[in-house]
């Protein structure tokens, strides 16, 4: 037994020895000194993060019960880094490019920057790292437990005491990992501090756990060959063949997808790294730490099982052979090595989770919900990320201790720790899809993680609390509902199986399959193709700029393939020789500062700043585009749109001009061939009356013996003709200069009474001489219409005489019929003529329309009559319609509104019109 | 009744001599009173009988009345056009072969390729002189028998 403040005493002031030391590194690495740091040599031993305490005393357990089954454990890993050409190299690649922050960051980076993607992950971690996280509490109590008892090897699990000594060893832990792991943040998450005390701790567990394997084989058991002799004696079986099957690859396979997916070894391996060649040294040196982690377990397990008592607690062996053998000071120092590899394990995991929480759950919220977080625009996120990462790692080691705490006294440390690696594992097909599958989608990414989740969570992680409720222990027997096909340790009925094998296997099942499915049924989007590029092709897009980190390495040529294609040739070239030393070719051109910021402000002018950036610094720097260089981008690619939109507007408006102009072409080539047809009706119409003049001309001059009556008769044809045509003329003038809405008169007060009147008395020779019996009814009189009396008169004169000269009847008549409908003057003209066939009521006001002439008469109209009447009486706000023109005799209607008293006044003196009707205020 | 307008029903000159016995020369088809008197008083003082009718329809049931040797045909018709009278015409047998004079104020290259077409003998245009349509007549009947 060591006593308890030695032991105590001895781990705070091995932390307190880690703090400084954390602190001196972080302050060298500031000051640009870190060259230590940034070895390959401190990447190795950070990477033995791995190496927790369940390896640290769990193997020596696992290989008692075991055999060499714990070696499985080393191997994935192995198998892993020595294969980093492969998998690895490309993962920290595509890490640096997208300078990415965690696991959960990585595949939601590759799937679109999905943050649905890097919730779930980081509940994934969370959930899958708990049990891990509780693994190590349960060490370091188990172990603190076991070096302060005065009967350590008879030592088992108590759980009473140990839940309150946990519950302090968290609360250090996550005070510890506070301090090391939230003093500020670094954009790239990168913690030199801590990686340097992690290494630190990875050489302290190292030699640890070789002084307590070399004090065993030769200090206890005598030699290799006597320890192994003692296999037998002690019950370890040793052949190899005993332990390969399901469980053994099965555990090798959860151990390489672990040494990629747990989130503390994807927090060393990629985002701490600071140079992807420090893989090349780890292929081989890490897997060299293993071994010598692993050496001794075998032996240690061997002597323990035949000197320690039978109920010895195997997982405990490295603590209690030195205590039982009087080495207190190997025992404390096994204590340490142990306190180590759980310490190590809780910080980098802890700030892992931490950065993933903060990151994708705790930003995210704050962002959209500023004022729950006490969050000003643009202040405050520093502070913000700092107390979301320190209560989450709070809240991460509260969840691991709650877990314990649940769990204690269920059994050994190794079934824990796979628990947790078949959790994470359920990473693993997202990872490989986003490393090498360019078609796999966010949809089957999510698909996948979740069904894997799921299937994990039902088939591992409730089984493991099954000793803490009967109701789960039940469910575990029965299935739920009594439902046997689903009991979570033999899923539709595969029984017989390994629980972990049974459980890797489904979960890992259900994630491939629906990843791959999935992804096959939905389409990326455009971010997630850009990014699936980004990722798979991570090597073709860049073999050449490697390493080139710095400025001065830029490659030349593909500036200048770059400028030749953005400037064109001539322009390139120009510029690359005005920098060139003289006498020396384009392209020995110096990369110096004043070279680069000008070829920038070159390919600006040409390509916009964001943009103009970007292609310079992927040429430049190897790096890749920033989300902020991606906004600007955004931004310039907005207003290109902007204007290319401005550019469909005003095309819009063109071709709608153009349609506009189309249609006022055809509306005028329609006018125009109207113009054509009524220029052929007039020259046809004025060729008539010219026929007969001229031909009654000739004859008139070449008969010269015609007796004087026919003379007279063959003048009197000429002048009817030449005054037909002279009225024919006037009309088309007439029709003409009202068509086009000349002011031809003024109205005025008239009363429609005494003109029409004058028209019958006007017409009074053509009805007598078609004999047309003439009726008027009574009619309003005094009334006044705003009207012109003389084109009054002309209507009417001009419906009379269509009335006379069309009537065929053998007994003419025409009614005219005047009243007033209430404002309206109304004047039917009804004859009992042959009226006007249906086919006819569409066209009688068309210009050049004839009725039907009365064959007797040799006077015919010009056909332009009603067509100037309907104008006319449009002119004077009237109408003249067709009312009845079935059966015998037509009907035509004048309509006139009357005008009002005061009205009348007004329309009576024009001038004063203008005055009176101006609307004025009174008062003006 | 007929509303084919015999030679009494003409308002100015009726030709002497028979009337409803001989076959006349020319039927003139013209609904214009003046035109159709002028175009009377020339073709009788050449030596041609007349006969006239005011409308489309009246002009194809005179052709089956009075057997004319030729029509003078105007085109602007009442009831039925000239190249409908012209047209109806040509489709009988009897009078496919029967002179045809158009006379119309419709002057244009159109109507008077259409005239042709439809298979007018001959085309004058209105106003016209007085000569020009009586050597039409005369190229289309020869000389006149006195």
């Amino acid at each position: 037994m060591i006593s308890g403040p030695l032991v105590i005493g001895t781990a705070i002031a091995y932390v307190v020895l880690l703090f400084v030391l954390a602190y001196i590194s972080d302050v060298r690495a500031r000051s640009g000194r870190g060259a230590l740091l940034r070895s390959p040599l401190v990447f190795t031993l950070a990477l033995s993060v791995y190496c927790t305490s369940w390896t640290f005393y769990g193997a020596v357990g696992s290989a008692a019960r075991n055999g060499l089954e714990f070696f499985a454990i080393y191997l994935g890993p192995t198998l892993v880094f020595v294969g980093w050409w492969f998998g690895l190299r490309k993962l920290v690649r595509i890490g640096h490019r997208q300078r990415t922050t965690s696991i959960a960051d990585f595949v939601s980076s590759r799937f679109g920057k999905s943050a649905g993607l890097a919730v779930l992950i980081t509940l994934m971690a969370v959930a899958g790292i708990t049990p891990y996280i509780a693994l190590q509490l349960k060490a370091i109590t188990t172990s603190l437990g076991v070096i302060l008892s005065p009967e350590p090897a008879g030592v088992l699990a108590r759980s009473g005491d140990d839940v309150g000594l946990a519950f302090a060893i968290a609360a250090a832990m996550a005070l510890f990992s506070i301090f090391f792991g939230t003093r500020n943040i670094n954009a790239n998450e990168q913690h030199h501090g801590v990686v340097a005390a992690i290494a630190f701790e990875a050489v302290v567990k190292f030699v640890a756990l070789i002084a307590v394997g070399l004090f065993v084989v030769f200090g206890i058991g005598g030699g290799v060959a006597a320890t192994y002799a003692r296999a037998a004696e002690a019950g370890v079986n040793l052949d190899p063949a005993a332990n390969f099957g399901p469980r053994w690859i099965t555990i090798t396979i959860l151990s390489a997808a672990a040494i990629i997916c747990l989130p503390r070894q994807f927090q060393i391996t990629v985002v701490e790294n600071a140079d992807e060649n420090h893989l090349k040294t780890a292929s081989w040196a890490f897997p060299l730490y293993l071994l010598g982690m692993s050496i001794f377990t075998m032996p240690i397990a061997i002597i323990g099982l035949s000197l320690l008592p039978s109920g010895a607690d195997p997982d405990m062996f490295v603590l209690t052979l030195p205590l039982t053998h009087d080495s207190q000071a190997l025992a404390l120092f096994a204590f340490i090595g142990g306190f180590s590899s759980a310490t190590s394990m809780i910080i980098v995991a802890s700030i892992a989770l931490s950065i993933m929480i903060s990151n994708h759950v705790v930003v995210p919220i704050a962002l959209r919900m500023p004022a729950l977080f006490g969050l000003r625009q643009g202040e405050g996120m520093t502070r913000l990320l700092l107390t979301s990462r320190r209560l989450s790692i709070g809240f991460v080691l509260f969840l691991g201790f709650v877990y314990f705490w649940q769990t204690s006294g269920s059994g050994a440390l190794a079934p824990i720790g796979l628990i947790s690696f078949a959790g994470v594992a359920q990473f693993l097909p997202a990872i490989l899809a986003a490393l090498y599958w360019r078609d796999a989608t966010r949809q089957g990414a999510l698909a996948g993680l979740l069904s894997g989740f799921v299937i994990w969570a039902y088939t591992s992680f409730l089984p493991s609390l099954g000793a803490s409720s009967p109701q789960i222990a039940d469910l575990l027997a029965n299935g739920p509902w009594h439902l046997g096909l689903l009991r979570p340790q033999a899923l539709l009925g595969l029984s017989g199986l390994d629980p972990l094998v049974h459980s890797v296997f489904w979960s890992l099942l259900g994630n491939t399959l629906a990843l791959v499915f999935v992804s096959i049924a939905t389409q990326n989007s455009a971010m997630g193709r850009m990014q699936a590029n980004q990722f798979v092709d991570v090597f073709r897009r860049s073999d050449d700029e490697q390493k080139g980190f710095t400025r001065s390495q830029a490659p030349m040529n593909d500036l200048f393939v770059m400028a030749r294609r953005v400037l064109g040739t001539a322009a390139a070239e120009r510029l690359f020789e005005k920098f060139a030393p003289t006498g020396r070719d384009a392209l020995q051109v110096d990369a110096t500062p004043r070279f680069i910021s000008r070829l920038e402000k070159e390919l600006a002018g040409s390509i916009g700043a964001a943009s103009a950036h970007v292609l310079l610094g992927q040429v430049v720097s190897g790096e890749s585009v920033t989300m902020e260089d991606v906004m600007q981008m955004a931004d310039e690619a907005h207003q290109i749109m902007e204007y290319s939109q401005r550019l469909e507007q005003t095309t819009a408006e063109l071709q709608s001009t153009t349609s506009q102009l189309q249609n006022a072409n055809t509306r005028l080539r329609q006018l125009d061939s109207q113009k054509d047809e009524f220029l052929s009706q007039v020259s046809h119409e004025v060729r008539t009356p010219m026929t007969a003049i001229r031909s009654f001309a000739e004859i008139l001059l070449t008969h010269t013996s015609l007796s004087e009556s026919e003379r007279r008769n063959f003048v009197s044809t000429i002048h009817a003709e030449s005054v037909r045509l002279t009225g024919l003329l006037d009309e088309i003038l007439d029709l003409n200069a009202l068509e086009r809405g000349e002011e031809l008169w003024s109205n005025e007060a008239v009363d429609p009474g005494q003109a029409l009147d004058r028209a019958v008395e006007v017409c009074a020779p053509i009805t007598s001489q078609h004999n047309v019996q003439v009726t008027i009814g009574n009619r309003p009189r005094g009334l006044r219409v705003h009207a012109n009396f003389n084109r009054v008169c002309q209507v009417f004169i001009n419906l009379i005489s269509n009335a006379a000269k069309y009537n065929d009847s053998a007994n003419p008549q025409l009614n005219i019929d005047c009243r007033l409908e209430n404002t309206t003057f109304v004047v039917d003209f009804t004859d009992n003529g042959p009226g006007i066939s249906p086919s006819d009521h569409g066209t009688i006001f068309d210009k050049f329309w004839r009725g039907k002439r009365n064959p007797d008469t040799a006077q015919s109209g010009s056909g332009l009559g009603l067509a100037i009447s309907r104008e006319i009486m449009a002119k004077m706000n009237g109408s003249l319609t067709l009312v009845h023109g079935e059966g015998r005799g037509a009907c035509f209607r004048v309509e006139l509104p009357i005008l009002e008293e005061a009205e009348t006044a007004a329309a009576a003196s024009p001038n004063e019109k203008v005055t009176a009707g101006a609307g004025l205020p009174r008062d003006e | 009744m007929s509303s084919v307008s015999t030679g009494s029903d003409a308002p100015i000159f009726h030709p002497e001599g028979p009337a409803d016995q001989a076959p006349p020369d020319v039927l003139i088809v013209e609904d214009e009173p003046a035109i159709l008197s002028s175009l009377e008083f020339i073709l009788n003082h050449a030596g041609w009988r007349t006969r006239s009718v005011q409308d489309g329809e009246a002009a194809l049931s005179a052709v089956n009345r009075w057997h004319p040797r030729m029509l003078v045909l105007d085109l602007m018709l009442p009831k039925r056009n000239g190249f409908d009278v012209l047209a109806s015409l040509r489709a009988r047998s009897d009078t496919r072969e029967l002179p045809i004079l158009i006379l119309t104020a419709k002057g244009q290259q159109q109507d008077r390729r259409t005239a042709m077409e439809l298979g007018a003998s001959a085309f004058v245009t209105k106003p016209y002189a007085n000569g020009d349509v009586l050597e039409a007549v005369a190229s289309l009947l020869g000389s006149p028998v006195r």
